[in-house]
């Protein structure tokens, strides 16, 4: 009977039924849309930040030591401390190896150009290096992904190949060279040497009085075979809260259980205390100011989308508990008569709950598709890509659907309560 | 032995005295009519007689129930299990058929049996029309549905206000006629009318006029003052 009552309650008043599903679908919808974001902005706004560069700089340990004491950043003179070439595929079987977006070592080597009294760096490095990991996976890394944002005229050097070199537009300017002219130098060791230009790069930073040669060509130049002076790594972390700050600081200080839930979340600090974990003597660190950068704009998109979340959801109940009391006081003489043949006020209470929480279903499953199909329109406008569907976005949207729907039944509850039978059957 | 009664009930709505200082016993079987002008306190009377509404002043005990003392939960109860309503406006649920009005008033008793629904329209000669909606009744047969859901739970005392204030002549008598057959078997009736020929048929019939008892006749007199 109970149903019965519902099915024709619902069936009696269902343009008032639809358009509260209509307006439960559209809070939903932007919830949904909202929440899916949101989950999965994090990810995208940190690939879209990785395209900007490295946030975490890793040198040998001891010349780390004078970096830190002298304003020293790395390279030959500083220290005769180096890493090693082989256990750089580490990188990628830490815990947070995924979030290890590229990396690329770099060996300096100061070089002379043979035609003209010039002298210039050169640097060794990986451009698309294909590493074979002890996974049995295979990966690509180097400047070719973590530089993404240079323009570069022509081509990345093969890393295979000892002859071919991009340079810096400066570099290239000073020395009068353009793609495809040969760079004629004597290393360090004072011997010639000849490189073919298959690039011409802009930076817009130091490295444009440079030239980038593959790492092997620099090794071998230099003599150091195997070795390289830094690393530079982007990965894809978690904005820092003070539990990060404080195992930045001390990673002993934590408890084990703050330690846990801080090594196995992809804060910057956890992945270089993993990054020195797997490279001997080696110490990463940090660049704040990009890591700083990433967890503010994360943060700030965040919050937006939670306000718009919570707006959508606040608009609906309003709108919710506009249409609900109308209904109420539309049926206010079906309810007393109801309550004048014996129904309780909570008998009448679940009968227009069950009514609004249906009728709030069907609009929440409408808008949940609505909702996906709005977070993909987001993603391809704002990220270019393919937001990706979150489960956990289905409970959060139904929790919140009861949520509002209870909000905005409750003015109806108030006045439902009040109604008393002589009110509606006799106008008293 | 008294189903109802009332002592010293009052009701006031502001400074409107709608019933004053009434005293008031019905015995069980009895058929009581309850008349006079408009506003002179007799839907006040049945509102409160039917725990739809509570006194001012004074005392209303039903089937030995303080009605005064009781919560709108405990007020609820006893308008379920022990009056059954009959409306001038018949208020029956037009989304549901004559029978589903019926089972409805089953359901918030006890359990819901059709048989027995269908039985109690049958009764008042509406088994063949069980299955409409109230918009493909007419009024007689809307008010009959309305007495056979005020009769379904067995009541010890059956309400009706105005009962035939809607009808026609023909359809009056089909609701009298019920009402007879119902006071014969046993149901204590109280009737809400303005109508003479409604209250003639009562065994004893009370006139308000300013929400006070103003005299007190019997059915038969008022057939014959007519």
């Amino acid at each position: 009977m109970f149903f019965r009552i519902v099915k024709g309650g619902m069936v009696r008043q269902r343009k008032k039924l639809l358009l509260i599903a209509l307006t439960v679908m559209l809070g939903a919808s932007l919830a949904t849309a909202m929440l899916n974001v949101m989950l999965d902005v994090g990810d995208k706004i940190n690939r879209e930040l990785k395209t900007y560069g490295a946030n975490l700089n890793v040198i040998p340990r001891g010349a780390s030591f004078l970096g830190d004491l002298y304003g020293l950043e790395g390279g030959a003179g500083v220290s005769d401390k180096y890493l090693r070439e082989d256990e750089l595929g580490r990188l990628k079987t830490i815990f947070w190896a995924y979030n290890i977006v590229d990396f690329a070592p770099y060996l300096e080597a100061p070089v002379k150009a043979a035609d003209k009294d010039l002298a210039f760096t050169v640097v060794g490095t990986w451009f698309a290096k294909t590493l074979h990991l002890p996974t049995g996976e295979s990966v690509s890394t180097g400047m070719r992904g973590l530089k993404s944002w240079w323009t570069l005229e022509g081509e990345w050097p093969d890393d295979d190949a000892g002859d071919q070199a991009v340079l810096g537009y400066v570099l290239a300017r000073r020395l009068g060279l353009k793609q495809g002219d040969k760079l004629r130098y004597s290393g360090p060791d004072g011997k010639p040497a000849a490189a073919r230009v298959v690039g011409v790069f802009n930076s817009g930073s130091s490295e444009d009085d440079q030239a980038f040669m593959p790492l092997a060509t620099v090794q071998g130049m230099t003599g150091l075979g195997g070795l390289v002076q830094r690393v530079e790594v982007s990965a894809l972390t978690t904005p820092e809260n003070e539990l990060a700050r404080r195992a930045a600081r001390s990673p002993g200080s934590l408890s084990a259980k703050e330690w846990e839930t801080w090594y196995c979340t992809a804060y910057i600090s956890a992945i270089a205390y993993q990054i020195e974990e797997v490279l001997t003597d080696a110490r990463a660190k940090p660049i704040l100011q990009v890591a700083a950068s990433e967890g503010a704009i994360l943060g700030k998109v965040e919050l937006l989308m939670a306000l718009l979340t919570v707006l959508s959801m606040v608009c609906s109940a309003l709108a919710l508990s506009n249409l609900v009391t109308a209904s109420v006081m539309e049926r206010s003489t079906e309810i007393g008569l109801l309550k004048a043949i014996g129904a309780t006020d909570l008998d009448v209470l679940l009968l227009i709950l069950a009514e609004t929480l249906l009728t709030s279903a069907v609009g929440a499953a409408a808008g949940y598709f609505l909702g996906l199909w709005f977070s993909r329109i987001i993603g391809a406008a704002v990220f270019g890509a393919a937001i990706s569907v979150s489960s956990t976005a289905i409970p959060l949207v139904g929790a919140l659907v009861v949520f509002v729907t209870a909000l905005g039944c409750l003015p109806a509850i108030k006045l439902l309560l009040s109604l008393r039978p002589t009110q509606v059957l006799h106008g008293r | 032995m008294n189903i109802l009664e009332l002592r010293g009930v009052s009701m006031t709505y502001g400074a409107v005295k709608a019933l004053q200082n009434i005293d008031l016993a019905v015995k069980q079987g009895e058929w009581l009519a309850i008349m006079g002008p408009s506003g002179s306190g007799k839907t006040t009377m049945m509102n409160i007689v039917g725990c739809m509404d509570k006194a001012s002043d004074g005392s209303v005990v039903l089937d030995g129930e303080e009605l005064s003392r009781l919560s709108p939960k405990g007020l609820t109860a006893i308008r379920r299990d022990k009056i059954g309503l009959i409306f001038q406006q018949f208020h029956l649920v037009p989304y549901l058929t004559a029978l589903e009005n019926v089972v409805l008033a089953q359901y918030y008793h006890s359990m819901p049996d059709e048989a027995e629904a269908l039985a109690a329209l049958g009764n008042v000669g509406l088994g063949e029309r069980a299955r409409h909606l109230p918009s493909q009744l007419s009024g007689g047969e809307q008010q009959r549905v309305c007495i056979a859901r005020a009769l379904i739970n067995c009541p010890q005392l059956i309400l009706a206000d105005e009962p035939t204030g809607n009808l026609d002549e023909a359809n009056e008598k089909l609701v009298l006629k019920i009402l007879h057959r119902l006071h014969e078997s046993g149901s204590t009736i109280i009737v809400v009318t303005h109508s003479p020929e409604v209250g003639e048929h009562a065994e004893r019939v009370i006139i308000l006029e300013h929400g006070k008892i103003a005299r007190t006749t019997t059915g038969a007199k008022l057939h014959k003052s007519a």
